[in-house]
């Protein structure tokens, strides 16, 4: 069993869906779309977090949606925690496995955490000083 | 001084509230000690070898005196009553408690401050032109890309989590005052042919136990496209940096394995993917936050004609006030290194008095260099005589700007828990040794540095003469070296030789013990004093003539003496 947050709702999931490719932190996304067959075949990717501090999956996310044009789920996987979510939805992920003992309702906030983005990102392509208005 | 609109303030408030949150579970139990590190240092929040170490941002070194007062308020009430300036143009506090930190924070935020990414591996405070503005060799006013550049980096969701710190270095100016190439980026703003504002990128620089000059990766870069190339290197090492080997996991290691051209290669690859993209910069973006900086409002004035004299107002006018644009204006250098007092250490009385001499004299601003000083940019000449006066009650005046008293040190092992050795002592001992003016301005223009362990916050390596802090079977020993070079950081010295000035020193020999060291600098100034051409000729330039052999026989001995003694040294035994 694990706790997901999915379209900001909270879900429990007794295993992972079959189709959910794996990637880890180091593997080029450009191999994955060459093996499958191109991203249309693909329908949800996890990308795993190792550790707290190892955020190599964060590109992933990005090349995955940005350059790639990937439009399915998009999971975070490993650790995890509250303190990461903001960021991992602002690079694209819609699905977040949260490690084990994560308080799944505290978690929801963790997307709150900041209300504006100075960079350009997945989710909000514009960058703060495309929107701003005037000095 | 840049001041924030409202989007800005509520993104620093917010911090304040997530890092309040984090506090509290952490101390409730409900975060690991481990996960707990990765936040606080985001935070500045270090745990030290007696005491939690807060490191406070001041973003490229630039303050107002409110926010100095809020700094002298802050370290009287939490901390001890004064702050240490870091060769990051930081401010670090030495003895805060975890829990009040939170609060420590919320008071920053009501000054536009912070702690963002003051440590932890991810974008740090980005290092900066301390002339930015004002220096006569200006050729962008790098100020203004400072705040673009920190404003990218602050909270980027997708390089938060590096595999390691990284350190950017911007510089406006034709002469390098910010070390460009040592540092994981350096920015050196440069016109080409049809007068179009670029940057030379260089890239892969750093000190710490592997010492590396940087590679220019691209001559120029149109400014427009600054964010996407950032993008673009940060995206390559966050891909590819080493995360099994905290020592191999700087971009410089990266680098150096994938060789210049593949990882120029890769970088230009990703670029070309984001080029024009949306991340490109825009001129109503640049003119935005020009126009969101304060401006001294100069008035018209004529150059004030100081004669030549032997006095102590000549010795400070001298080595502590620099050109300025302005005719009639100065910049001023308020020495933090006056003998005995611990370099970059400032009480929180002082920083009271230095904030109203800020507004007295220089438009309520000034700014932190990272060789640990303070200046205050904008200075009428007809007052340089009674801002000297002032600055010298304040023990803030020893006119040893550029010469070698005006040493880098790291905290060292008095406060870190890294160091092998202490540093604060050992510049002290240094400084008491050359305490003769006169002899410490015929010596000239000569940087020391002193590092109490490999990590190199004390910048030894590119120190004229460094000093490493060792551990030998627990004791505290000294490693020399001679010939590093931060890059030329004053216009017109040694312009024959500005191409590649950026060198890193090369160890004498064995190390010494703590006593022995003013010996043995004492011994490097002598063979200099003999064997310098002439009076411009600094020490730095002689070790790059003569290379380390001479010095090396003056300290040590001749090879055959060398063998001699340790013969007589095994006999003993």
């Amino acid at each position: 069993m694990a706790t997901l947050i999915k379209e900001r709702r909270i879900v429990e999931e007794s295993s992972r869906p079959p189709e959910l490719v794996l990637l880890q932190p180091s593997d080029d996304p450009a191999a994955l779309v060459d093996r499958i067959g191109g991203i249309a075949a693909i329908t949800a990717i996890a990308v795993n977090f190792p550790k707290f501090g190892d955020g190599g999956g964060y590109s992933i996310a990005r090349l995955l949606r940005e350059r790639y044009g990937y439009q399915g789920e998009l999971r975070a996987v490993g650790e995890v925690a509250r303190d990461h979510l903001h960021a991992m939805a602002q690079c694209g992920f819609n699905v977040f496995e949260l490690r084990a003992g994560e308080d799944p309702e505290e978690a929801l906030k963790g997307f709150g955490d900041f209300s504006e983005q100075y960079q350009a990102t997945t989710a909000q392509p514009a960058p703060l000083f495309r929107r701003r208005a005037g000095p | 001084m840049y001041r924030y609109d409202d989007i800005d303030q509520r993104l620093v408030d917010e911090r304040v509230a997530q890092f309040r949150d984090q506090t509290q579970r952490f101390l409730a139990g409900a975060l690991s000690e481990d996960d707990f590190r990765q936040l606080r240092l985001r935070n500045g929040l270090y745990v030290q070898r007696y005491a939690p170490m807060l490191r406070i941002a001041i973003p490229y070194g630039l303050l107002s005196s409110r926010q100095l007062r809020k700094l002298a308020g802050i370290a009287q009430k939490y901390d001890r009553g004064y702050g240490h300036f870091s060769t990051r143009q930081n401010l670090q506090l030495n003895w805060p408690k975890l829990e009040e930190v939170p609060e420590i924070l919320a008071e920053l935020a009501t000054v536009e401050m912070h702690a963002i990414q003051t440590s932890g591996n991810c974008v740090r405070n980005i290092t900066a032109d301390h002339f930015a503005g004002v220096a006569r060799d200006e050729i962008v006013d790098s100020f203004v890309w400072c705040e673009l550049v920190r404003q990218w980096s602050t909270f980027h969701p997708e390089f938060n989590y590096l595999p390691r710190k990284f350190k950017i270095a911007i510089n406006g100016a034709s002469v390098d005052r910010v070390a460009t190439f040592v540092h994981d980026i350096g920015l050196h703003a440069v016109k080409n042919s049809a007068d179009e504002t670029g940057f030379r990128v260089i890239v892969g620089g750093g000190l710490g136990r592997t010492p590396i000059i940087g590679h220019v990766i691209r001559e120029f870069l149109p400014w427009p496209q600054l964010l996407n190339y950032l993008d673009a290197i940060l995206r390559v090492y966050n891909r590819y940096g080493r995360r099994d080997n905290l020592y191999k996991a700087r971009i410089k290691i990266l680098v150096k394995e994938r060789g210049l051209e593949k990882f120029r290669a890769e970088v230009e690859a990703e670029w070309a993917h984001l080029k024009d993209g949306p991340a490109t910069v825009t001129e109503e973006e640049i003119r935005r936050i020009e126009a969101r900086f304060t401006r001294p409002r100069y008035e018209k004035l004529v150059d004030v004609d100081f004669p030549a004299a032997k006095t102590p107002f000549a010795a400070w006018m001298k080595r502590n006030v620099h050109p300025h644009q302005q005719p009639g204006y100065a910049v001023v250098t308020l020495s933090l290194k006056k003998t005995g007092v611990p370099p970059g250490d400032v009480t929180s009385e002082q920083m009271s008095r230095i904030a109203q001499l800020a507004e007295d004299y220089s438009f309520g601003e000034l700014r932190v260099t990272h060789e640990q000083n303070l200046v205050f940019a904008d200075v009428r000449q007809a007052e340089l005589n009674s801002l000297w006066q002032a600055l010298r009650e304040l023990g803030l005046a020893t006119p040893n700007i550029g010469l070698l008293t005006n040493i880098i040190a790291c905290p060292g092992g008095d406060f870190c828990s890294l160091a092998n050795a202490k540093s604060i002592p050992v510049a002290e001992a240094i400084q008491r040794r050359f305490d003769d003016l006169d002899y410490l301005h015929d010596i000239g223009e000569l940087d020391l540095n002193i590092s109490g362990c490999m990590n190199a916050c004390g910048h030894h390596h590119v120190g004229h003469i460094g000093i490493l802090g060792v551990d030998k079977n627990g004791e505290e020993w000294y490693q020399i070296e001679i010939g590093g070079n931060q890059g030329e950081t004053r216009p017109g010295v040694s312009a024959a030789t500005k191409a590649t000035p950026t060198a890193l020193g090369k160890v004498i020999g064995p190390s010494f013990a703590r006593a022995d060291v003013p010996d043995v600098i004492e011994r490097l100034i002598e063979i200099y004093l003999k064997r310098r051409d002439s009076e411009a000729e600094r020490f730095v330039d002689v070790v790059r003539r003569l290379g380390i052999e001479p010095f090396k026989i003056g300290v040590y001995g001749n090879p055959d003496q060398r063998t001699t003694d340790r013969r007589r040294i095994l006999a003993a035994a």
